[in-house]
């Protein structure tokens, strides 16, 4: 059964990216001018202000993607699948960054790009790989119905393995990856909070680029929509 | 995490570079694609607005969907 999209296209875009404009250069000033440099790794440290939050935020987007499948499933509301969808495809781009500004904090600090005995590098890889499937399964289905329903059922299976995978890595035996939360988290007050606005600005260029390709999307659907009533195509 | 007394070497200050440049690349990246999407979008509405103006100025009241032309549905729209 089909379902209806409202027609509210991109309300609350322009103050959610203003806020994301904003928020990216405090996070940047913050860490090049106010937080103190570390000991150990010294100028190297100040990746961990945009890897961490992207790693989170990619996690956390996974994680959201199935919840929202939940709610298609439950409602059969195409709109629902669609905001999975999204959120899911965003959190694959966020993913790819990860991945990469790890592995150069890897090759500063370790003196190798990848390191695969390390679990959480591993771990986030294996998350990787297992959501590079998603959207080759999504477009291999044909009917549109079937197409999301599908792919609400891999967005909740992989959504719940995401913390679970977490899970496991964190009660493995190896810690050699930094712990940024947690009880054995000792970031000094002027990092931690570097590290919460880094945090912030990073969940809000997610949610920003989230509406804007909601936007994109629900308008190319509705001009296909109205050509098709106007019986042009 | 214990912090510097003094400044360390800048020899790895090419990695932090490189970490924050490769980010912002991709956000540019995926920016640039959403705005050619949007072009794309923009030259459709446009099409469709130039055929339904030249549907409904050839035959007002016999034009197939001429009706939704002028008066689109408002509220809610298939998927």
């Amino acid at each position: 059964m089909s379902r209806t999209l409202p027609l509210k296209h991109g309300r609350g875009l322009r103050p959610l990216s203003i806020a994301t404009i904003a928020a990216i250069p405090l996070a940047l000033v913050l860490v090049f001018f106010y937080a103190p440099i570390e000991a150990e790794e010294g100028f190297l440290q100040k990746i961990f202000y945009l890897h961490v939050p992207l790693a989170i935020v990619t996690l956390c987007g996974f994680v959201i993607g199935g919840l929202l499948a939940i709610v298609h499933l439950r409602t059969r509301d195409r709109q629902w699948d669609l905001r999975s969808y999204v959120a899911i495809h965003m959190s694959l781009i966020f993913g790819v960054g990860t991945l990469i500004t790890g592995s150069i904090w890897a090759r500063g600090s370790w003196g190798h790009w990848w390191v695969w005995n390390e679990p959480t590098l591993v771990s986030f890889l294996i998350v990787m790989l297992l959501y590079a499937t998603y959207q080759p399964l999504r477009f291999a289905i044909e009917d549109p119905e079937r197409q999301a329903r599908y792919a609400s059922v891999f967005a909740i299976v992989a959504g719940a393995f995401v913390p679970m995978n977490f899970l496991a890595v964190r009660l493995s035996s190896s810690y050699l990856h930094p712990r940024v939360l947690g009880s054995s988290s000792n970031l000094p007050p002027k990092m931690a909070f570097t590290f919460l606005i880094s945090l912030v600005a990073m969940s809000l260029l997610f949610a920003t680029l989230c509406s804007y390709e909601l936007t994109a999307k629900r308008t190319r659907i509705l001009l296909k929509a109205r050509s098709r009533t106007l019986g042009f195509r | 995490m214990q912090l510097a007394t003094s400044i360390p070497g800048s020899s790895n200050n090419g990695y932090v570079a490189a970490a924050y440049i490769v980010f912002f690349a991709i956000v540019l990246i995926y920016v640039a694609i959403m705005a050619l999407r949007l072009t794309r979008v923009e030259r459709g509405l446009r099409e469709l607005n130039e055929r339904a103006e030249t549907a409904a100025g050839v035959a007002p009241n016999q034009t197939h969907g001429a009706h939704e032309a002028h008066n689109p549905p408002r509220e809610r729209e298939r998927v």
